[in-house]
Protein backbone atom coordinates (compact mmCIF):
# COMPACT_ATOMS: atom_id res chain seq x y z
CA UNK A 1 0.00 0.00 0.00
CA UNK A 2 1.36 3.48 -1.19
CA UNK A 3 1.56 6.16 0.69
CA UNK A 4 -1.55 8.80 0.33
CA UNK A 5 1.03 11.25 -1.45
CA UNK A 6 2.03 8.78 -3.93
CA UNK A 7 -1.57 7.58 -4.36
CA UNK A 8 -3.31 10.95 -5.31
CA UNK A 9 -4.01 11.12 -9.31
CA UNK A 10 -1.53 13.58 -11.61
CA UNK A 11 -4.96 14.06 -13.70
CA UNK A 12 -8.18 14.17 -13.34
CA UNK A 13 -11.44 11.85 -14.76
CA UNK A 14 -10.89 14.22 -18.47
CA UNK A 15 -7.14 14.66 -18.17
CA UNK A 16 -4.92 16.93 -17.01
CA UNK A 17 -5.07 19.98 -19.39
CA UNK A 18 -8.48 21.70 -18.50
CA UNK A 19 -9.36 24.57 -20.99
CA UNK A 20 -9.13 27.99 -19.19
CA UNK A 21 -11.72 30.80 -21.00
CA UNK A 22 -11.37 33.98 -21.12
CA UNK A 23 -11.75 36.60 -18.34
CA UNK A 24 -10.97 33.56 -15.71
CA UNK A 25 -9.97 34.66 -12.18
CA UNK A 26 -8.03 32.23 -10.22
CA UNK A 27 -9.13 31.22 -7.04
CA UNK A 28 -8.25 29.05 -4.08
CA UNK A 29 -10.21 26.00 -3.05
CA UNK A 30 -9.83 24.38 0.29
CA UNK A 31 -11.51 21.10 0.92
CA UNK A 32 -12.05 18.75 3.84
CA UNK A 33 -10.85 15.67 2.31
CA UNK A 34 -11.07 11.97 3.71
CA UNK A 35 -9.87 8.56 2.32
CA UNK A 36 -10.52 5.87 4.66
CA UNK A 37 -8.06 3.89 3.02
CA UNK A 38 -5.51 5.98 3.58
CA UNK A 39 -6.39 8.82 6.22
CA UNK A 40 -7.07 8.19 9.95
CA UNK A 41 -8.30 11.68 9.94
CA UNK A 42 -9.56 14.08 7.82
CA UNK A 43 -7.12 16.48 5.74
CA UNK A 44 -7.24 19.56 4.42
CA UNK A 45 -6.24 19.60 0.65
CA UNK A 46 -5.72 23.00 -1.30
CA UNK A 47 -6.14 23.66 -5.33
CA UNK A 48 -5.95 26.61 -7.29
CA UNK A 49 -8.92 26.83 -9.29
CA UNK A 50 -9.48 29.27 -12.70
CA UNK A 51 -13.20 30.10 -12.61
CA UNK A 52 -15.41 32.77 -13.98
CA UNK A 53 -17.67 34.72 -11.93
CA UNK A 54 -20.07 32.80 -13.65
CA UNK A 55 -19.49 29.70 -12.72
CA UNK A 56 -20.78 27.80 -9.41
CA UNK A 57 -18.98 25.95 -6.88
CA UNK A 58 -20.26 22.50 -8.37
CA UNK A 59 -18.19 23.64 -11.53
CA UNK A 60 -14.80 24.09 -9.59
CA UNK A 61 -15.54 20.66 -7.91
CA UNK A 62 -15.82 19.34 -12.10
CA UNK A 63 -12.79 21.14 -13.17
CA UNK A 64 -10.74 19.26 -9.65
CA UNK A 65 -12.51 16.59 -10.80
CA UNK A 66 -11.77 15.84 -14.60
CA UNK A 67 -8.74 17.81 -15.07
CA UNK A 68 -6.94 17.73 -11.79
CA UNK A 69 -7.56 15.02 -9.23
CA UNK A 70 -9.81 12.21 -10.42
CA UNK A 71 -10.24 10.86 -6.98
CA UNK A 72 -12.31 13.77 -5.21
CA UNK A 73 -15.62 12.46 -4.25
CA UNK A 74 -18.92 14.34 -4.27
CA UNK A 75 -22.58 13.58 -5.01
CA UNK A 76 -24.26 15.61 -7.98
CA UNK A 77 -26.44 14.40 -10.19
CA UNK A 78 -29.42 17.06 -11.99
CA UNK A 79 -26.87 20.17 -10.95
CA UNK A 80 -29.70 22.18 -10.83
CA UNK A 81 -31.28 22.27 -7.47
CA UNK A 82 -34.14 19.97 -8.24
CA UNK A 83 -32.09 16.51 -6.81
CA UNK A 84 -31.02 17.87 -3.56
CA UNK A 85 -27.96 15.44 -3.75
CA UNK A 86 -24.92 18.38 -3.41
CA UNK A 87 -25.35 19.87 0.17
CA UNK A 88 -22.31 20.52 0.93
CA UNK A 89 -20.75 23.09 3.57
CA UNK A 90 -19.48 26.12 1.89
CA UNK A 91 -17.94 28.37 3.55
CA UNK A 92 -18.91 27.13 6.69
CA UNK A 93 -22.77 27.49 6.01
CA UNK A 94 -25.02 24.55 4.08
CA UNK A 95 -25.64 25.30 0.58
CA UNK A 96 -26.07 23.12 -2.69
CA UNK A 97 -22.93 23.53 -4.68
CA UNK A 98 -25.28 24.15 -7.98
CA UNK A 99 -26.86 26.87 -6.40
CA UNK A 100 -23.78 28.71 -5.12
CA UNK A 101 -22.36 31.15 -7.99
CA UNK A 102 -18.71 32.24 -7.82
CA UNK A 103 -19.54 36.08 -7.93
CA UNK A 104 -21.47 35.70 -4.69
CA UNK A 105 -18.40 34.06 -2.92
CA UNK A 106 -15.54 36.54 -4.12
CA UNK A 107 -13.69 38.99 -1.70
CA UNK A 108 -14.12 42.61 -2.23
CA UNK A 109 -11.19 44.85 -3.08
CA UNK A 110 -8.98 42.60 -5.22
CA UNK A 111 -8.28 40.41 -2.22
CA UNK A 112 -7.49 36.77 -3.46
CA UNK A 113 -10.28 34.28 -2.62
CA UNK A 114 -10.29 30.79 -1.08
CA UNK A 115 -13.51 28.94 -0.93
CA UNK A 116 -13.35 25.96 1.46
CA UNK A 117 -15.72 23.08 1.41
CA UNK A 118 -16.47 20.59 3.95
CA UNK A 119 -18.94 17.53 3.69
CA UNK A 120 -21.91 18.08 6.13
CA UNK A 121 -22.14 17.67 9.39
CA UNK A 122 -23.42 15.15 11.51
CA UNK A 123 -23.28 12.62 9.34
CA UNK A 124 -20.79 9.44 9.08
CA UNK A 125 -18.38 10.57 5.81
CA UNK A 126 -17.79 7.58 3.64
CA UNK A 127 -15.16 9.96 1.78
CA UNK A 128 -14.13 13.13 0.98
CA UNK A 129 -17.78 14.81 0.48
CA UNK A 130 -19.66 12.17 0.26
CA UNK A 131 -21.44 10.99 3.51
CA UNK A 132 -24.03 8.22 4.56
CA UNK A 133 -26.93 9.91 3.99
CA UNK A 134 -29.01 6.51 5.51
CA UNK A 135 -29.68 7.83 8.86
CA UNK A 136 -31.29 11.02 7.44
CA UNK A 137 -33.76 8.63 5.54
CA UNK A 138 -34.44 6.52 8.46
CA UNK A 139 -35.53 9.26 10.07
CA UNK A 140 -37.61 10.55 7.33
CA UNK A 141 -39.04 7.06 6.29
CA UNK A 142 -39.78 6.97 10.52
CA UNK A 143 -42.68 9.75 10.19
CA UNK A 144 -44.49 7.88 7.54
CA UNK A 145 -44.23 10.80 4.54
CA UNK A 146 -46.84 9.48 2.80
CA UNK A 147 -50.77 9.81 2.24
CA UNK A 148 -53.13 7.63 4.82
CA UNK A 149 -56.49 7.49 4.37
CA UNK A 150 -58.81 4.96 6.24
CA UNK A 151 -62.30 3.95 5.05
CA UNK A 152 -63.97 3.72 1.65
CA UNK A 153 -61.59 5.36 -1.34
CA UNK A 154 -63.41 7.98 -3.32
CA UNK A 155 -64.37 6.44 -6.83
CA UNK A 156 -62.79 9.87 -7.90
CA UNK A 157 -60.17 12.12 -6.87
CA UNK A 158 -59.37 13.73 -3.12
CA UNK A 159 -60.84 16.99 -3.42
CA UNK A 160 -59.23 19.55 -1.88
CA UNK A 161 -59.79 23.41 -1.59
CA UNK A 162 -56.62 25.73 -2.67
CA UNK A 163 -56.97 27.22 1.10
CA UNK A 164 -56.68 23.62 2.62
CA UNK A 165 -53.65 22.78 -0.11
CA UNK A 166 -51.84 25.98 0.79
CA UNK A 167 -51.72 25.26 4.47
CA UNK A 168 -48.74 23.12 3.51
CA UNK A 169 -47.51 24.80 0.21
CA UNK A 170 -44.09 25.48 1.96
CA UNK A 171 -43.14 21.95 3.39
CA UNK A 172 -44.21 20.19 -0.07
CA UNK A 173 -40.89 22.49 -1.17
CA UNK A 174 -38.42 19.64 0.42
CA UNK A 175 -36.04 17.63 -2.29
CA UNK A 176 -34.39 16.00 0.69
CA UNK A 177 -30.66 17.14 0.48
CA UNK A 178 -29.98 17.10 4.04
CA UNK A 179 -29.48 20.60 4.36
CA UNK A 180 -31.15 21.76 7.35
CA UNK A 181 -30.69 18.33 9.42
CA UNK A 182 -27.05 18.57 8.71
CA UNK A 183 -26.75 22.72 9.82
CA UNK A 184 -29.18 21.75 13.23
CA UNK A 185 -26.38 21.97 16.42
CA UNK A 186 -28.97 19.80 18.23
CA UNK A 187 -28.99 17.24 15.31
CA UNK A 188 -24.83 17.28 15.19
CA UNK A 189 -24.52 15.97 18.74
CA UNK A 190 -27.94 13.99 19.02
CA UNK A 191 -28.18 12.48 16.00
CA UNK A 192 -30.97 10.40 17.64
CA UNK A 193 -33.12 13.81 16.95
CA UNK A 194 -35.73 13.59 14.17
CA UNK A 195 -34.17 16.70 12.15
CA UNK A 196 -35.59 19.16 10.64
CA UNK A 197 -36.06 17.46 7.31
CA UNK A 198 -38.08 14.74 9.15
CA UNK A 199 -40.52 17.58 11.03
CA UNK A 200 -40.69 19.45 7.92
CA UNK A 201 -42.02 16.32 5.74
CA UNK A 202 -44.27 15.04 8.52
CA UNK A 203 -46.06 18.69 8.64
CA UNK A 204 -46.28 18.17 4.55
CA UNK A 205 -49.18 15.44 5.57
CA UNK A 206 -50.21 15.97 9.83
CA UNK A 207 -51.63 20.09 7.74
CA UNK A 208 -52.99 18.28 4.57
CA UNK A 209 -56.73 18.07 4.65
CA UNK A 210 -57.28 14.81 2.70
CA UNK A 211 -54.69 12.61 5.00
CA UNK A 212 -55.70 11.16 8.38
CA UNK A 213 -53.07 10.44 10.36
CA UNK A 214 -51.89 13.56 11.85
CA UNK A 215 -52.53 12.11 15.02
CA UNK A 216 -49.58 8.93 14.35
CA UNK A 217 -47.39 11.15 13.12
CA UNK A 218 -47.89 13.81 15.94
CA UNK A 219 -47.40 10.94 17.98
CA UNK A 220 -44.17 10.07 16.85
CA UNK A 221 -43.21 13.16 16.62
CA UNK A 222 -44.09 13.93 20.42
CA UNK A 223 -41.12 11.92 21.80
CA UNK A 224 -38.50 12.60 22.97
CA UNK A 225 -36.10 12.67 20.48
CA UNK A 226 -39.26 14.41 18.49
CA UNK A 227 -39.84 18.17 17.65
CA UNK A 228 -39.41 19.36 21.13
CA UNK A 229 -35.50 19.06 20.61
CA UNK A 230 -35.76 21.78 18.40
CA UNK A 231 -33.94 24.99 19.86
CA UNK A 232 -34.95 27.47 17.44
CA UNK A 233 -31.80 28.58 16.09
CA UNK A 234 -32.86 29.14 12.57
CA UNK A 235 -29.74 27.61 10.68
CA UNK A 236 -32.43 24.81 9.19
CA UNK A 237 -34.54 27.84 7.71
CA UNK A 238 -30.92 29.52 6.65
CA UNK A 239 -29.80 26.39 4.50
CA UNK A 240 -33.10 25.57 3.23
CA UNK A 241 -32.03 25.72 -0.52
CA UNK A 242 -35.63 25.58 -1.60
CA UNK A 243 -36.50 28.74 0.95
CA UNK A 244 -38.85 26.45 3.32
CA UNK A 245 -39.12 28.45 6.44
CA UNK A 246 -38.26 24.99 8.37
CA UNK A 247 -38.18 26.11 12.01
CA UNK A 248 -41.73 28.06 11.27
CA UNK A 249 -42.94 24.48 10.09
CA UNK A 250 -41.57 22.67 13.15
CA UNK A 251 -43.29 25.32 15.82
CA UNK A 252 -46.57 24.56 14.01
CA UNK A 253 -46.15 21.02 14.90
CA UNK A 254 -45.69 21.93 18.14
CA UNK A 255 -47.57 24.36 18.61
CA UNK A 256 -50.36 21.44 17.32
CA UNK A 257 -49.32 19.25 19.90
CA UNK A 258 -49.83 21.81 22.58
CA UNK A 259 -52.91 22.87 21.43
CA UNK A 260 -54.32 19.96 19.13
CA UNK A 261 -54.94 21.56 15.97
CA UNK A 262 -53.81 20.69 13.11
CA UNK B 1 -22.26 35.18 2.05
CA UNK B 2 -18.83 36.70 3.11
CA UNK B 3 -15.78 35.54 2.15
CA UNK B 4 -13.46 34.72 4.92
CA UNK B 5 -10.28 33.46 4.39
CA UNK B 6 -10.52 29.96 5.88
CA UNK B 7 -7.03 29.70 7.81
CA UNK B 8 -8.60 32.00 10.39
CA UNK B 9 -11.21 29.66 11.06
CA UNK B 10 -9.59 25.99 11.25
CA UNK B 11 -9.46 24.91 13.94
CA UNK B 12 -12.09 26.14 16.41
CA UNK B 13 -15.09 23.60 16.07
CA UNK B 14 -14.81 20.37 17.51
CA UNK B 15 -14.43 17.11 15.49
CA UNK B 16 -12.36 18.79 12.69
CA UNK B 17 -13.58 21.10 9.70
CA UNK B 18 -14.35 24.83 10.49
CA UNK B 19 -16.70 26.43 12.83
CA UNK B 20 -20.65 26.07 10.93
CA UNK B 21 -20.82 29.56 10.33
CA UNK B 22 -24.99 29.82 11.47
CA UNK B 23 -27.96 32.05 11.54
CA UNK B 24 -28.00 34.82 14.46
CA UNK B 25 -30.49 32.36 15.75
CA UNK B 26 -27.83 30.25 16.85
CA UNK B 27 -25.80 32.52 17.87
CA UNK B 28 -28.61 34.02 19.94
CA UNK B 29 -28.95 30.35 21.40
CA UNK B 30 -25.32 29.94 21.94
CA UNK B 31 -25.51 33.45 24.27
CA UNK B 32 -28.57 32.04 26.24
CA UNK B 33 -26.38 28.54 27.03
CA UNK B 34 -23.28 30.89 28.31
CA UNK B 35 -25.70 33.03 30.21
CA UNK B 36 -28.03 30.41 31.66
CA UNK B 37 -24.83 28.70 32.69
CA UNK B 38 -23.05 31.53 34.54
CA UNK B 39 -26.16 32.40 36.24
CA UNK B 40 -26.40 29.12 37.54
CA UNK B 41 -23.09 29.10 38.88
CA UNK B 42 -24.44 32.64 40.58
CA UNK B 43 -27.09 30.64 41.98
CA UNK B 44 -24.83 27.78 43.36
CA UNK B 45 -22.51 30.74 44.97
CA UNK B 46 -25.40 32.47 46.55
CA UNK B 47 -27.14 29.69 48.19
CA UNK B 48 -24.08 28.72 49.72
CA UNK B 49 -23.36 32.26 51.24
CA UNK B 50 -27.24 32.91 52.02
CA UNK B 51 -27.13 29.52 54.00
CA UNK B 52 -24.36 30.69 55.97
CA UNK B 53 -26.42 33.24 57.87
CA UNK B 54 -27.97 29.90 59.46
CA UNK B 55 -24.79 29.08 60.07
CA UNK B 56 -23.33 32.13 62.03
CA UNK B 57 -24.63 36.19 60.88
CA UNK B 58 -20.97 36.67 62.04
CA UNK B 59 -19.47 34.76 59.41
CA UNK B 60 -21.89 35.89 56.82
CA UNK B 61 -21.49 39.46 57.68
CA UNK B 62 -17.35 38.62 56.60
CA UNK B 63 -18.10 36.62 53.86
CA UNK B 64 -19.78 39.48 52.49
CA UNK B 65 -17.08 41.77 53.80
CA UNK B 66 -14.92 40.09 51.08
CA UNK B 67 -17.52 40.65 48.51
CA UNK B 68 -16.56 44.72 48.63
CA UNK B 69 -14.33 44.83 46.46
CA UNK B 70 -13.50 45.89 42.61
CA UNK B 71 -13.23 42.48 41.28
CA UNK B 72 -16.75 41.45 42.43
CA UNK B 73 -18.27 44.58 41.57
CA UNK B 74 -17.43 44.06 37.98
CA UNK B 75 -19.01 40.47 38.45
CA UNK B 76 -22.20 41.89 39.62
CA UNK B 77 -22.29 43.36 36.46
CA UNK B 78 -21.61 40.46 34.34
CA UNK B 79 -24.26 38.82 36.46
CA UNK B 80 -26.88 41.48 35.62
CA UNK B 81 -25.88 41.47 31.78
CA UNK B 82 -25.69 37.71 31.89
CA UNK B 83 -29.45 37.70 33.53
CA UNK B 84 -31.19 40.98 31.57
CA UNK B 85 -30.05 38.54 28.57
CA UNK B 86 -31.27 35.86 29.63
CA UNK B 87 -34.24 36.69 30.62
CA UNK B 88 -35.18 39.30 27.20
CA UNK B 89 -33.84 36.48 24.98
CA UNK B 90 -36.15 33.86 27.15
CA UNK B 91 -39.04 36.25 26.05
CA UNK B 92 -38.29 35.98 22.28
CA UNK B 93 -38.21 32.08 22.42
CA UNK B 94 -41.28 32.11 24.04
CA UNK B 95 -42.80 34.49 21.59
CA UNK B 96 -41.37 32.30 18.73
CA UNK B 97 -42.47 29.27 20.44
CA UNK B 98 -46.51 30.68 21.20
CA UNK B 99 -47.03 33.32 19.07
CA UNK B 100 -47.78 32.46 15.17
CA UNK B 101 -45.76 35.09 13.54
CA UNK B 102 -42.75 34.79 15.90
CA UNK B 103 -40.57 32.91 13.73
CA UNK B 104 -41.07 35.34 11.02
CA UNK B 105 -39.86 38.28 13.25
CA UNK B 106 -37.08 36.17 15.29
CA UNK B 107 -34.23 38.28 14.00
CA UNK B 108 -36.02 41.76 14.42
CA UNK B 109 -36.85 40.62 17.97
CA UNK B 110 -32.95 39.34 18.59
CA UNK B 111 -31.92 42.92 17.66
CA UNK B 112 -34.89 44.25 19.73
CA UNK B 113 -33.98 42.71 22.88
CA UNK B 114 -29.96 43.44 22.00
CA UNK B 115 -31.06 47.46 21.96
CA UNK B 116 -33.17 46.94 25.20
CA UNK B 117 -30.22 44.97 26.64
CA UNK B 118 -28.11 47.74 25.62
CA UNK B 119 -29.90 50.55 26.43
CA UNK B 120 -30.35 49.20 30.53
CA UNK B 121 -27.10 48.00 30.69
CA UNK B 122 -25.55 51.48 29.76
CA UNK B 123 -27.21 53.60 32.86
CA UNK B 124 -26.67 50.51 35.01
CA UNK B 125 -23.13 50.11 34.76
CA UNK B 126 -22.70 53.44 35.12
CA UNK B 127 -24.35 53.23 38.87
CA UNK B 128 -23.19 49.52 39.72
CA UNK B 129 -19.66 50.86 39.20
CA UNK B 130 -19.85 54.55 40.20
CA UNK B 131 -18.51 54.34 44.10
CA UNK B 132 -16.34 51.30 42.86
CA UNK B 133 -14.52 53.78 40.10
CA UNK B 134 -14.81 57.09 42.43
CA UNK B 135 -12.98 55.02 45.42
CA UNK B 136 -10.41 53.82 43.52
CA UNK B 137 -9.54 57.14 42.02
CA UNK B 138 -8.96 58.66 45.39
CA UNK B 139 -12.47 60.01 46.06
CA UNK B 140 -15.11 59.10 48.91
Amino acid sequence: MSAPAEEKTASGSRGSEPPVPDGAITVTVKIRRFNPEFDDEPRWDTFEVPALPSDRVLNLLHYLKWYVDGTLTFRRSCAHGICGSDAMRINGVNRLACKVLLKDLLAGGGKATTITIEPIKGLPVHKDLLVDMEPFFEAYRAVKPYLISYGNEPTRERIQSAADRERFDDTTKCILCAACTTSCPVYWTEGSYFGPAAIVNAHRFIFDSRDEAAEERLDILNDVDGVWRCRTTFNCTDACPRGIQVTKAIQEVKRALLFKRT
Amino acid sequence: MASTTATERTGTSRGGGTLYRGDLGMWSWVAHRITGVLTFFFLFAHVLDTALVRVSPNAYDQIIETYKNPIVNLFEVGLVGAVLYHALNGVRVMLIDFWEKGAKHQKTMLWTILVVWALVMLPGTYFMMERTVSELLGGH
